[in-house]
C-alpha cells in the first residue's frame, strides 16, 4: 500500500527518463544519503568502520567499474586487481613526486593513470572476443604484479617493496579519523555512482549494451565496436583505478603489490556476479556481501562448529569460505543470474500491488 | 651453445607439463565448449587425493610395497575424479544447458573455488610428496658433440614421454571412436546435438571424467617434481596461454602451445630477464599469447569463429 503509484502522472519527457520516477523512490534515496552522510558517521563504532563500511564503499566502488566493463559491455575482465593497482601506485607516484600535492586530484590522476592502462589492455579486445578475451586480460594482471614488485620507481625505491602514505589531507582537513575517511569514501562512491548510472542511461551505455548483446549486430546498425568497447573499458578501469588508489591510501595506508593480486580480480567479479550484471545496485549489493561474508563466517563458524562438538581451525574457516563463495556463485548463476539486485527489483515489482498478487 | 641447447631443452621439457595441463583445457572445451577454470584445482584435488591415499592405503592394509601403494592410491584417485566429474554435471552443468560461455566459464570459477576448499579441508593443506619412484638424477647426453654436454633431467624425460602417450590416446579417442565424434557434436551446438538423439548429460560426464584422469595425471607427475600443495593450482594459470596460443579446440595446438611457451618462458627468462630484473616468466607466457591472437585471434590451431547475426 506504501507503494503505489497511481496519480503520478508524467508530462514531460524530462520527468520520464529521471533515474527514479516514482515519488517513493526518490524520498527513499534521499532519505538513505542522509542516514549514510549523517547517521551512520554518529552511530557506528570505529571497528565497524575500518572492518566494514569503508571497505564495502570502496569494493563498491571498484565492483561499480566491473560491472560497467562485464555486466554493461559484455567484455569479461579477470584484470580488474591489476586496473586498482595501477590507480594506486599512480597516485602514489603523483602524491609522493610532486611538492603539496592535494590528496584528491593525486587519487584522480591515479584514476587516468588506470584508464591508459586500461586502454591499452583493452586493445586486443577489439580482435579477441569472449573467452579468449577473459583469458588475455591475466596478462594485465600479471604484468602489474611484476611490474610493481620489480621496478623500483614505482615504489619510489622504497627498499622493502612496500610503500606507505601518510598526512592524508582535503582542504586541509585531516583524513585521518575512521569517521573522516568514512565521509570521504562515501563521497567519491556517490559521485562517481551518479556520473555511472548517468553514462549507462545515456547514448553510450546503450552502445555498450548493444555490444555486449550482440557485437556483430550492433556494428551493423552503426554501433563503432571499436568507440564502444574502449569507451568502456576507459570509464570501467578509471573508477577502478580510483578505487584502487582509495584502497591503498585510505583502507590499507601501507601496502605492497601482493595487495592487488589475481585473488582480488576473482573477488571483484563474484561482486558483480552475486550482485546483479549489468546493475549499478548490484555492484553495491554484491560489495556489500563479498565485505561482510568473510567476517560473518569468521566470526560465527567457529562457534557453530564448537557448538556441535567440533573445533575448526583459521585454515579450515578460509577453506570453508572459499567453498562457500564457490558453491554461492554456482547456486547464484543456476538460480538468480541476475543477482540480488533482480531479487531486489522483483520485490520492489511486488511491493506495487501489495497486497494484491494481480 | 651448449648452454642455448639446455635451455631450450629444458624450455621444451617444462613444455610438455605445461600442454598436460593444457589438454583438460582443450578436451572440455572441444568436448562441451565450457572454459574450464576449474583445471587448475582439479590438478590439486587429484594430486591432493592421491599423494594422500599413498599415504594412507600402507597404514589402513599394512602392505608397505610402494608400487601397491601408488597404483592403488591412482585408482582410488581416479574414482574419486570420477565422482567429482558426476557431481559437477549433475550439480552445475545440467542445471546450466544452452547457457552463454561466460556463464560456464564463471560457474567453472565457482567450482574451482569449491573444489580447492573441499580438497585442502579433506585432505589437509601441508606439503605432500607423492614418490612414483621417477630416478632424480640428470643425465649429461651428447658430452662429445659439445663440451661439458647437455644436463637433461630424467624425471622431465619420463614426464615428457608420459604426456606424449596420453596425448596420442586422447588424438584417437577423439578421431576415431563414435563417442569422440558426438563430442565434437556436442561443442557445436548443445541442442543440435541433443536433437539427433546424444545424450548431452552422458557425454559431460565422460568428458569431465577424461579430463579428471588428465589432472591426475598432471597432478602426479606436478606434484612428484614440486610436491603437492596449494600452489599446484596456480600451475593452470601458467597453462592458460597455452591454450590461447594453441587455439582452444585443438589438442595439437595445446602440445604446440605448450612447447612454444616452455621455450619461450626460459629463453627469455635467461636472456631478457637480466636486463629488466628477473622473474618475467608469467607475463611473458601472457603477453606472447596476447601478441599472437592480435594476428590469429582463434589461436594456431583454433577453428576459425565466424558470426553471423
Amino acid at each position: 500500500m506504501i507503494y503505489r503509484e497511481n496519480g503520478q502522472f508524467k508530462t514531460s519527457y524530462r520527468a520520464d527518463q529521471q533515474i527514479f520516477a516514482i515519488v517513493q523512490d526518490r524520498w527513499a534515496i534521499a532519505a538513505l544519503l542522509a542516514l549514510a552522510f549523517f547517521v551512520v558517521p554518529a552511530l557506528a563504532s570505529d571497528y565497524f568502520f575500518r572492518a566494514i563500511l569503508i571497505p564495502f564503499l570502496i569494493m563498491a566502488l571498484a565492483a561499480l567499474g566491473v560491472n560497467v566493463l562485464v555486466g554493461y559491455c559484455g567484455q569479461i575482465s579477470l584484470g580488474s586487481g591489476a586496473f586498482m593497482a595501477v590507480g594506486a601506485y599512480g597516485a602514489y607516484n603523483f602524491f609522493v613526486r610532486i611538492p603539496n600535492m592535494p590528496l584528491v586530484p593525486a587519487i584522480l590522476l591515479g584514476g587516468l593513470c588506470a584508464t591508459a592502462f586500461g586502454i591499452l589492455f583493452g586493445l586486443p579486445s577489439l580482435r579477441v572476443k569472449g573467452l579468449y578475451l577473459a583469458v588475455a586480460t591475466l596478462a594485465a594482471q600479471f604484468f602489474s604484479d611484476w611490474m610493481f614488485l620489480r621496478i623500483k620507481w614505482f615504489t619510489n625505491d622504497s627498499s622493502s617493496g612496500s610503500v606507505s602514505v601518510n598526512n592524508l589531507q582535503v582542504f586541509g582537513l585531516p583524513v585521518e579519523s575512521a569517521q573522516a575517511k568514512y565521509w570521504f569514501c562515501l563521497a567519491f562512491l556517490c559521485v562517481l555512482a551518479l556520473a555511472a548510472k548517468n553514462m549507462v542511461r545515456g547514448a553510450i551505455g546503450r552502445e555498450w549494451m548493444a555490444i555486449r548483446d550482440m557485437d556483430v549486430a550492433a556494428a551493423v546498425i552503426g554501433i563503432r565496436p571499436m568507440y564502444a568497447k574502449l569507451t568502456a573499458f576507459a570509464v570501467s578501469s578509471f573508477i577502478i583505478g580510483v578505487a584502487g588508489a582509495l584502497w591503498a591510501f585510505v583502507y590499507l595506508g601501507a601496502w605492497e603489490p601482493a595487495a592487488f593480486s589475481v585473488e582480488l580480480s576473482f573477488r571483484l567479479l563474484f561482486m558483480v556476479i552475486i550482485g546483479g550484471l549489468g546493475s549499478i545496485m548490484g555492484a553495491f549489493f554484491g560489495a556489500a556481501f563479498i565485505v561482510v561474508l568473510p567476517i560473518f563466517l569468521n566470526q560465527f563458524l567457529p562457534a557453530l562448529v564448537a557448538s556441535v562438538g567440533l573445533s575448526i581451525s583459521t585454515a579450515g574457516v578460509s577453506h570453508a569460505e572459499s567453498m562457500i563463495f564457490g558453491a554461492l556463485i554456482v547456486w547464484f548463476l543456476v538460480v538468480e543470474p541476475h543477482g540480488l539486485a533482480r531479487l531486489w527489483s522483483t520485490g520492489k515489482q511486488k511491493l506495487r500491488l501489495w497486497p494484491f498478487p494481480h | 651453445m651448449g648452454f642455448f641447447l639446455e635451455t631450450l631443452l629444458g624450455g621444451l621439457m617444462a613444455g610438455m607439463l605445461y600442454s598436460l595441463v593444457a589438454l583438460g583445457f582443450v578436451l572440455i572445451f572441444k568436448a562441451s565448449g565450457v572454459f574450464n577454470f576449474a583445471q587448475g584445482a582439479m590438478v590439486l584435488f587429484a594430486a591432493l587425493a592421491m599423494a594422500r591415499f599413498a599415504q594412507w592405503i600402507p597404514q589402513w592394509t599394512g602392505i608397505a610395497n610402494p608400487v601397491f601403494a601408488n597404483v592403488a592410491a591412482f585408482l582410488v584417485a581416479g574414482l574419486i575424479m570420477f565422482a567429482v566429474a558426476w557431481a559437477i554435471e549433475f550439480l552445475v552443468l545440467r542445471q546450466l544447458v544452452n547457457q552463454e560461455g561466460a556463464t560456464l566459464l564463471m560457474a567453472t570459477l565457482g567450482i574451482a573455488y569449491f573444489l580447492e576448499g573441499l580438497g585442502q579441508t579433506l585432505f589437509g593443506n601441508s606439503i605432500y610428496k607423492i614418490d612414483i619412484g621417477m630416478p632424480k638424477d640428470p643425465v649429461i647426453a651428447f658430452d662429445k658433440v659439445f663440451e661439458g654436454g647437455i644436463l637433461v633431467n630424467q624425471e622431465d624425460l619420463i614426464a615428457a614421454l608420459i604426456s606424449a602417450v596420453l596425448v596420442a590416446l586422447l588424438s584417437l579417442f577423439f578421431q576415431k571412436t563414435a563417442t569422440g565424434r558426438a563430442l565434437r557434436a556436442v561443442a557445436d551446438d548443445h541442442q543440435a546435438a541433443q536433437s539427433v538423439g546424444i545424450p548431452l548429460n552422458r557425454i559431460w560426464v565422460i568428458v569431465w571424467c577424461v579430463a579428471g584422469v588428465v589432472a591426475l595425471v598432471a597432478g602426479m607427475i606436478w606434484g612428484s617434481k614440486l610436491g603437492v600443495q596449494f600452489s599446484l593450482a596456480t600451475v593452470a594459470l601458467r597453462a592458460l596461454p597455452v591454450v590461447i596460443l594453441g587455439g582452444l579446440t585443438s589438442v595439437p595446438g595445446a602440445i604446440i602451445g605448450g612447447l612454444v611457451i616452455g621455450v619461450g618462458e626460459k629463453l627469455s627468462e635467461v636472456y631478457i630477464g637480466p636486463l629488466v630484473g628477473g622473474g618475467i616468466e608469467i607475463w611473458f607466457a601472457y603477453v606472447l599469447a596476447l601478441a599472437f591472437l592480435l594476428v590469429r585471434p582463434q589461436g594456431l590451431f583454433g577453428e576459425k569463429i565466424i558470426d553471423r547475426v
